[in-house]
């Protein structure tokens, strides 16, 4: 195999794996301060993939002119959920909480089959089949366009949590929730806002993958799945860690994809996953 | 004699009889009860009296499927034989698991996600297992239905009726065994409180591990079931996680960790499930996930309203509680 292919792959894959990122940020982030695993994650994507797929189709707008009102959108949807149907739940058992989000992905994703069926749609912009040279390499010019879009949200969150003092106190709230509620802290607002932070994520992410890949309803388990391989991976909770793990694992699909057959190429993902929860369940770029 | 036993007794009286009744529609469905009260009896071992939670019971049931289905089609081991085969692979997958994710101490979300990747895994690992056909399925050669051949497990949707009646008996009295005895004792006490009972000089890791072993060698013999009766297995549909989701939705529903839960969680979902499809094929729509939604929507509920399952309520209300030989709190 000719070794600047091997590199393009690589390449493309490191790109996908930055929106996995941002996806996978999304969950870490609930995870890190709600403190519940958000089963119906990918099942949210696939919402905001159809929903790009539909504004596309009946206005011909860009989608990445869609993207701030996607973002906002799933702000709501995310505050919501959190607001109406998880907060009872934050303090019955785990699996309770699991259970009720798989109740919302199972619904979500049915959904979407019953109203769109099972057929693949996608977006074509008239700019998808475009590419960069860049020496030897060749990239898609609507993969790079997304993964630094991506890579710009993901940034702007950090910035968030980092320097905003609503940021502040969500750190406050995952630091030491009795202190934070003892300061005056809304607790319930700042999780419902977190929740939506998360979900924004979702619907920013689904909405540039859903200009590279074919949409279908059984991608919202697919991505649900992908989102924990790639939180544990990076170690759940970690900022850094669902970044880094989501273009790990983007290099590692690819590449897989590449050497043995593209159909097999979630199950070394789920190899990794097996690896990383057997001897090191931190995750790789989370300290102990 | 006390009167939940009798209650049993009757019940199982009318299981016996019932079936001679039934239509050949109405006797699938009976099966399909059956099937996911086993399946469900077999999880709750795990998750009700344990503790442990797993999202990825249909690898269970899928690897008892294949492994009898492949013997016995690749080298025409009688399927009774092949099912020890099937329990001893799952139990061995089983104690995989177990070891590698109790050893770290490795519990809640984090398990039953690592159940969840082991599932996925030997899914699209079968997808290209050329021997058992990949993902193009296996089938297993279909005679004549009217001859019952016990031994070959082939013939009348009656006998895999009784079959399937065996089965779900046959776990009800394992978890009553189970839960009277001193295994249940230390299930519980791990499920209730791990540091507590790790404090009182259980050995918390051994038994988390037996007690995944035993809802793994269950869950195999439902496999086992499942591929003399459908007679064809595709990776896509037996290991997929919508099949594990199906096999928790009875005992959640029913009463997670009580004897009789799964039971009555199966009879009430799978009728309504089923009537659900006899209404939309009745109406003409024939809609591929809605029957999805309506386990999505049951589920939902019933975490939020019954968090016990239906099965609690009842007992209390009859009378049963306290002898069921169970527990005071959980029916």
């Amino acid at each position: 195999m000719p070794l600047d292919a091997i590199a393009n792959i690589v390449l493309s894959g490191l790109l996908t794996g930055l929106i996995y990122g941002l996806m996978a940020l999304g969950l870490s982030v609930i995870y890190g301060v709600v403190r519940i695993v958000n089963f119906a994650h990918g099942e949210l994507m696939a919402v905001a993939m159809y929903a790009t797929v539909f504004a596309f189709a009946f206005t011909g707008i860009d989608p990445l002119w869609m993207l701030l009102p996607m973002a906002l959108a799933f702000f709501g949807i995310g505050y919501l959920l959190q607001r109406g149907i998880v907060n009872p739940f934050i303090d019955r058992p785990e699996h309770s909480q699991f259970i009720l989000l798989l109740a919302v992905a199972l619904v979500l994703v049915n959904l979407l089959l019953v109203a769109f069926g099972p057929d693949a749609r996608s977006v074509q912009v008239d700019y998808a089949l475009d590419s960069y040279e860049i020496g030897p390499l060749l990239v898609d010019k609507v993969r790079v366009i997304c993964a630094a879009i991506a890579l710009v949200a993901c940034a702007l969150l950090f910035a968030i949590f980092r320097y905003t003092s609503f940021g502040k106190a969500i750190r406050a709230c995952a630091d030491n929730l009795l202190g934070a509620q003892v300061v005056g802290l809304n607790v319930r607002h700042l999780y419902a806002l977190t929740f939506g932070l998360g979900t924004a994520c979702v619907g920013i992410a689904g909405t540039l993958l859903s200009m590279l890949v074919d949409v279908t309803p059984g991608l919202g388990p697919a991505y649900t799945l992908l989102a924990f391989v790639i939180v544990i991976i990076g170690g759940l909770g970690s900022m850094v860690g669902a970044l880094a793990g989501g273009v790990l694992i983007g290099v590692s699909e690819s590449v897989a994809g590449l050497l043995i057959t593209p159909s097999a190429k979630s199950m070394l993902s789920f190899a990794l996953l097996i690896l990383v929860l057997a001897f090191r369940p931190q995750g790789l770029f989370k300290g102990k | 004699m006390q009167r939940s036993r009798l209650g049993l007794l009757a019940l199982l009286a009318v299981l016996l009889v019932v079936p001679l009744a039934l239509d050949r529609y109405l006797l699938s469905v009976m099966i399909l009860i059956l099937y996911f009260a086993f399946v469900g009896q077999a999880w709750n071992v795990m998750m009700g009296f344990a503790g442990q939670l797993s999202l990825g019971h249909a690898l269970y049931v899928g690897l008892g499927a294949y492994t009898s289905a492949a013997l016995f089609q690749h080298f025409g081991v009688n399927p009774w034989l092949g099912m020890v085969a099937a329990v001893a692979i799952c139990v061995a997958m089983a104690s995989v698991i177990g070891w590698l994710a109790f050893r770290f101490g490795i519990g809640g979300t984090y398990f039953a996600l690592l159940t969840i990747a082991f599932a996925e895994f030997t899914r699209i690992g079968f997808d290209h297992f050329g021997w058992v056909g990949a993902s193009g399925g296996f089938f297993l050669k279909v005679v004549q239905q009217d001859r019952v051949d016990l031994l070959h497990l082939r013939g009348h949707p009656l006998m895999f009726y009784y079959l399937a009646l065996a089965l779900a008996v046959l776990g009800f009295l394992a978890s009553a065994w189970l839960l009277r005895g001193r295994l249940g004792f230390y299930f519980r006490a791990i499920r209730d409180n791990e540091e507590a009972a790790r404090a009182a000089g259980v050995d918390v890791f051994r038994y988390k591990i037996y007690a995944v072993q035993i809802s793994a060698g269950m869950t195999a013999l439902a496999g086992v079931f499942f591929a003399f009766y459908y007679n064809n297995l595709f990776p896509e549909q037996i290991f997929h996680i919508s099949r594990s989701i199906e096999i928790i939705l009875a005992p959640i529903i029913g009463g997670v960790g009580t004897l009789f839960g799964p039971i009555l969680g199966a009879a009430v979902l799978t009728t309504l499930s089923e009537g659900i499809n006899a209404l939309l094929t009745m109406s003409g729509y024939e809609i591929p996930g809605a029957k999805q939604i309506f386990y999505g929507v049951a589920l939902g509920l019933a975490i939020m309203f019954m968090p016990n399952g239906i099965w609690p309520a009842i007992a209390n209300r009859l009378g049963f509680r306290r002898q069921d030989g169970d527990d005071d709190d959980d029916g």
